[in-house]
C-alpha cells in the first residue's frame, strides 16, 4: 500500500508538471498550425512575459498600489509588451520570410530568441525574480488510505485549472469567432485564404499575439514555481518532445503529450533513475518522443502526413 | 577582366569534370592554400604582425579550422542530404570522448561473463580516427529514424541524441575515467614521435586534417554518393522511384557526416581545449553548427568555411569592439548587446539571402565574369 501510495503521488506530481509543459507547448502548436513556423522563441517569449510582469508588479507594489490593482495593471502591461513583440516579429521577420523553407524559418526564430533574450534582460534585468501569484504550499490527500497521505502541490492544481480554461477558451476562439475561423483557413492553405480576402499579415499578428498571451499565462505559473529567470527559456526545448508526442498540429495533443511526458519522466526518474545514475529526466522525454516517432510519425493526435509528387 | 574563361578550352571529359574547371579558381585556391600552409606558420614563427602574440592563432584560427570541419560534416547531412540535425554537438562529444577513452586505454569489466574487454592505450592518430568511426557508428544508429520521419520531426529525434549523450558523459563516470571533477585531460599529442605542442604546430595539425577531409568531402559530394544524397534531399519519394535506396543514401550521409564531426570533436578536445567538460559540446554547439551551415550556404563546402568564420568571429568582434571604441558599457550590457546584434544579424542575413554566403559568392563570380558590362 505504501508503494502504491508513493506511485500515485509520483504520478500525480508528474501529471501536474506535465500540464506546465503543455502550457509552453500550446504556444508552439498555435504558431505551427497557423504559419508552419516551428517557433523556437516560445521559451524566450515566456521569459519576456514573465520579466515584464514581475518587474511591473514589483514597481507598482513599491509605489503603494493595492495588490489587485497592481496585478491587473502588470498583466495589462505584459500583454502590451507581448503584442508589441508579436507585431515586430510579424513585421520584420516572419513577413519577409514568407514561403521560405521550414529550416530557414526555424533558424530565424532562433535569431529572434537571441534578440528577445538580449532585450528582455537589458530592459528588465537578469536576476532571479520571485513571483507570488498563486499559493505554493501543498495538500495532503487520502491520509486515511495511505500513511502520510498523498502530497499534491496547490500550484500544480492551479496550473492544471488554468491550462483547462486556456484550452477551452482557445477552442471557443478557434471555432466560434470570425478571426478564429480565418485563422484556421490560413492554417489550412494560406494562399487560398489570401485569395478569398483574409488579411494574412493581420492573422499572423493575431497568432503571434495569442501565442504571446499563452506565454504570459505560462510565465505566471512557471514564474511562481521557479522564479522568473533565464533558465525558463530552456522550457522551449522541453516542449519539443511534448509536441512530437502529441502531434504538431493538435491542441489537445499538446495537453495529452505534456501529461505523458510529465508523468513518464517523473516515474522513470523515481523507479529507473537510481539504478543508472539519476538525472534521466534530462533526456527521458526526448527518447520517449523518438520512440513515438518511430511508431507514429505524425504523433498521437497529429494530422496524417500525406505526400504527393 | 581577370576572371575570364575565354581561351580555356577543355578537350577531355576529365578536364570538364574537374573540381575547379576555371583556371583563376585554381590559382586563387593555390594562393590560399600556400598562405595557410606556409605564410601563416612563417609569420607566426617570427611573430610578425598580425601574429605578434599567439592570440590570433589560438583564439581564432584554431577554433575556426576545427569548427569549419564540423560544419562541413553538418553540411553533408543537412545541406546535401536534407536531414536536419540538432545533434551535431553530441557527435562532436562522442568523437572527443571515444578518442579520449581509446587514447587512455579501454577497460570494460564484464564480471557476469567472467572476463573483461581491455584495449591498451592507442596512439593519438589512431584514437582520433577511431573516435570518428565510433561517432559514425552512433550516427548510423540515430539516423535510422530518418527512414520514417523527416524535416523538423527528425530534428527533435536528433535532439534525443544530444541530450542523451550530454547526460551520459556527465553522469556515467566510466567515460571520464572516474575523474572526480568530471573533466578530462587530453593525452600528449604524439604523432609517430613528433610531439605537437606549440600553437603553430597545433594549427598545422588541424590544417592538415581539415584539408584532407575537406577534399574528401568535396569529392564525395561530386560523385555517385553525393548525387544520391542530393536526390534524396530534393525529393525523397521521386529519388526512391528512380532507383535510389533511401536506406543506403540516408545512412551513408549520417555515417560520413558523423565521422567528420566526430574527428572535429576529437580535435576540438585534444588540440584546442586540452582538457574539457561535457558542457563543451552542449546544444548551443549544435545550434552554432547549424547556423554556420545555413549562413554559409546549404550544400556548399566553401560555404561551411565562410559560415564557420562568420559565426565564430562576429561574437568575438562584438565583444571586443565596445572596449576598443572606448564605450563605457558594463560587461553585462555588452553580453546583452552581443545577443541582440547577433540575433538581428542572423535574421537580416536569412531575409536578405536565404541561400547564404555561398550564393553571394556565386553571384559575385557571375558579375566578375561580365565585368565591366552589366550583362
Amino acid at each position: 500500500m505504501i508503494a502504491f501510495g508513493q506511485f500515485l503521488e509520483v504520478l500525480i506530481g508528474g501529471l501536474m508538471s506535465g500540464v506546465l509543459y503543455s502550457l509552453v507547448a500550446l504556444g508552439f502548436v498555435l504558431i505551427f498550425k497557423a504559419s508552419g513556423v516551428f517557433n523556437y522563441a516560445q521559451g524566450a517569449m515566456v521569459l519576456l512575459a514573465g520579466l515584464a510582469l514581475v518587474r511591473a508588479l514589483d514597481l507598482l507594489v513599491a509605489n503603494g498600489f493595492p495588490l489587485w490593482v497592481a496585478v491587473v495593471l502588470a498583466i495589462g502591461f505584459a500583454a502590451v509588451i507581448m503584442a508589441a513583440t508579436a507585431w515586430l516579429i510579424e513585421r520584420f521577420v516572419i513577413g519577409p520570410l514568407v514561403n521560405q523553407d521550414a529550416l530557414t524559418l526555424f533558424m530565424s526564430t532562433i535569431g529572434v530568441t537571441f534578440v528577445i533574450e538580449g532585450v528582455a534582460e537589458m530592459i528588465f534585468g537578469s536576476d532571479v525574480y520571485p513571483l507570488r501569484l498563486f499559493p505554493t504550499d501543498a495538500w495532503f490527500l487520502f491520509e486515511g488510505l495511505f500513511p502520510g497521505g498523498i502530497l499534491v502541490n496547490k500550484l500544480d492544481v492551479w496550473g492544471a485549472l488554468i491550462a483547462g480554461i486556456l484550452v477551452g477558451g482557445l477552442a471557443i476562439f478557434f471555432q466560434r469567432t470570425k478571426t478564429g475561423r480565418a485563422l484556421r483557413a490560413v492554417a489550412d492553405d494560406h494562399l487560398a485564404a489570401h485569395s478569398v480576402g483574409i488579411p494574412i499579415s493581420w492573422i499572423w499578428f493575431v497568432v503571434w499575439l495569442v501565442a504571446g498571451l499563452v506565454a504570459l499565462v505560462a510565465a505566471t505559473v512557471w514564474g511562481t514555481k521557479l522564479g522568473v529567470q533565464f533558465s525558463i527559456t530552456f522550457l522551449a526545448l522541453k516542449a519539443l518532445p511534448v509536441l512530437i508526442i502529441g502531434g504538431l498540429t493538435s491542441i489537445p495533443g499538446a495537453i495529452v503529450g505534456g501529461l505523458i511526458v510529465g508523468a513518464g519522466e517523473k516515474i522513470a526518474e523515481v523507479y529507473l533513475g537510481p539504478s543508472i545514475g539519476g538525472g534521466i529526466e534530462y533526456w527521458f522525454a526526448y527518447v520517449l518522443a523518438l520512440a513515438v516517432l518511430l511508431v507514429r510519425p505524425q504523433g498521437l493526435f497529429g494530422e496524417r502526413i500525406i505526400e504527393r509528387i | 577582366m581577370l576572371y575570364r574563361e575565354a581561351g580555356q578550352f577543355k578537350t577531355t571529359y576529365a578536364e570538364d569534370m574537374a573540381i575547379f574547371p576555371i583556371r583563376q579558381d585554381r590559382i586563387a585556391l593555390a594562393i590560399l592554400v600556400g598562405i595557410a600552409f606556409i605564410g601563416v606558420p612563417l609569420l607566426a614563427t617570427f611573430h610578425v604582425w598580425p601574429f605578434g602574440s599567439d592570440y590570433l592563432l589560438w583564439a581564432i584560427l584554431l577554433p575556426f579550422l576545427i569548427l569549419a570541419l564540423a560544419a562541413i560534416g553538418t553540411n553533408i547531412l543537412v545541406g546535401y542530404c536534407g536531414q536536419i540535425s540538432l545533434g551535431s554537438g553530441a557527435f562532436m562529444a562522442i568523437g572527443a570522448y571515444s578518442a579520449y577513452k581509446l587514447a587512455t586505454g579501454v577497460h570494460i569489466p564484464l564480471a557476469s561473463l567472467g572476463f573483461a574487454i581491455a584495449i591498451p592505450p592507442l596512439p593519438v592518430l589512431a584514437s582520433i580516427l577511431l573516435g570518428g568511426l565510433m561517432s559514425a557508428g552512433v550516427g548510423i544508429l540515430f539516423g535510422i529514424p530518418s527512414l520514417r520521419i523527416k524535416g523538423l520531426y527528425l530534428a527533435v529525434a536528433t535532439l534525443a541524441a544530444q541530450f542523451f549523450f550530454d547526460w551520459a558523459f556527465l553522469r556515467l563516470p566510466w567515460f571520464t575515467n572516474y575523474a572526480p571533477s568530471g573533466s578530462v585531460n587530453a593525452p600528449e599529442l604524439d604523432f609517430f614521435g613528433v610531439v605537437v605542442r606549440t600553437p603553430v604546430e597545433r594549427y598545422l595539425l588541424c590544417l592538415l586534417f581539415v584539408t584532407v577531409l575537406a577534399v574528401l568531402a568535396k569529392n564525395l559530394v561530386r560523385g555517385n554518393l553525393g548525387r544520391q544524397w542530393m536526390a534524396i534531399r530534393d525529393m525523397d519519394i521521386a529519388a526512391e522511384l528512380i532507383g535510389i535506396r533511401p536506406l543506403y543514401a540516408k545512412l551513408t550521409a549520417f555515417a560520413v557526416s558523423s565521422f567528420i564531426i566526430g574527428v572535429a570533436g576529437a580535435l576540438w578536445g585534444f588540440v584546442y581545449l586540452g582538457s574539457w567538460e561535457p558542457l563543451a559540446f552542449s546544444i548551443e554547439r549544435s545550434l552554432d553548427l547549424l547556423f554556420m551551415v545555413i549562413i554559409g550556404g546549404l550544400g556548399s563546402i566553401m560555404g561551411s568555411f565562410i559560415g564557420a568564420a562568420f559565426i565564430l568571429i562576429v561574437p568575438i568582434l562584438l565583444n571586443v569592439l565596445p572596449t576598443e571604441l572606448g564605450l563605457p558599457l558594463s560587461t553585462q550590457t555588452i553580453t546583452h548587446l552581443q545577443f541582440i546584434i547577433f540575433g538581428s544579424l542572423i535574421c537580416y542575413l536569412l531575409i536578405k539571402e536565404p541561400h547564404g554566403f555561398a550564393r553571394l559568392i556565386s553571384i559575385g563570380k557571375e558579375k566578375l565574369r561580365l565585368w565591366p558590362f552589366p550583362y
